[in-house]
């Protein structure tokens, strides 16, 4: 019934009804934890001994910075099924992560400026941490435009899909940057093996951030994978019976 | 309140990068949103014109 059901989810037309139904369920409970992690984050949780307020930059700056390690991983995994199993939906899905998790490293390096300005006295350092998230960006601006120079969207998919698996290097590179590397960023606090060593109050708001933006993704990967879909078949039966009764 | 908007000197910093959080993700939003009612009402237009031939 399972393996039924997935082969269902690779027609489009099913799959572009059943995320229409899906978005509203991920879009609520995406709201609900934002607010309480904002709220959590900025108004409950204690400044830092060391930073002041000026850390609660971290909760909108590390769910970013995990996201767009989070996504690029599902793009090239997506990529990956493509390849293989020529999918269409995984080249859908793939090439719509690109965007968002471009979003997501940007927000990264934006914030993490904004945040290393006050506490290290300048915007930027060539160090390994920022210099390999920046390589990160450029990895996902380098898919976006591959796959718009490209017409044909199935060749398009195969060598967006080929960019982003080379790319996959990357990413432990910048996940272990600041263990390998002096780095001026400082080390991981809550992604080690011993228990995080962070004040629970500042946890909880990161950890429902953190989740927010999971399922923010979800909702804004699919709205961006049903017009892709829709464009693919706008010549079909289907796509053109939706667009009229519109 | 107003100590909660001054963020112990950190406004300017702190503020601006929540500011710049929200713009990006309500594009994010926003885009998709707008590309999928441009991209079915052009469909149902060619739809219609191909009809009428």
């Amino acid at each position: 019934m399972i393996s039924r059901w997935f082969h269902q989810l690779g027609s489009p037309r099913y799959f572009y009804r059943f995320s229409g139904r899906l978005i509203p369920w991920l879009a609520v409970p995406c709201a609900v934890l934002m607010v309480a992690g904002l709220y959590q984050g900025l108004v409950v949780a204690p400044p830092d001994y060391q930073q002041g307020e000026s850390y609660r930059i971290m909760f909108v700056h590390v769910p970013s910075a995990w996201m767009s390690l989070f996504i690029y991983m599902v793009m090239a995994g997506a990529g990956a099924i493509a390849l293989i199993w020529h999918m269409k939906l995984a080249e859908v899905i793939a090439i719509s992560s690109a965007h968002i998790g471009a979003s997501f490293t940007f927000l990264a390096l934006i914030t993490g400026s904004i945040w290393g300005k006050p506490m290290w006295g300048t915007w930027w350092v060539w160090d390994a941490r920022l210099t390999s998230e920046l390589i990160l960006l450029f990895l996902y601006l380098g898919v976006i435009a591959l796959h718009n120079a490209i017409d044909d969207k199935r060749t398009a998919a195969r060598a967006t899909a080929i960019l982003s698996i080379v790319g996959v290097v990357n990413i432990p590179i910048i996940h272990y940057s600041v263990e390998w590397w002096n780095t001026l960023h400082q080390g991981p606090t809550v992604t080690k093996f011993d228990a995080p060593s962070i004040d629970y109050r500042m946890l909880i708001p990161l950890l429902l951030m953190a989740v927010a933006f999971k399922l923010y993704y979800a909702v804004v990967v699919l709205m961006r994978a049903r017009c892709e879909l829709l464009e693919r078949e706008r010549n079909t039966l289907w796509v053109s019976e939706l667009a009229e009764s519109k | 309140m107003n100590e909660f908007f001054h963020m112990g000197g950190y406004a300017f910093y702190v503020w601006s990068s929540y500011a710049i959080a929200l713009v990006v993700l309500v594009l994010n939003v926003l885009v998709p949103m707008r590309n999928r009612r441009r991209l079915l009402a052009a469909i149902a237009r060619r739809a219609r014109r191909t009809r009428r031939t």
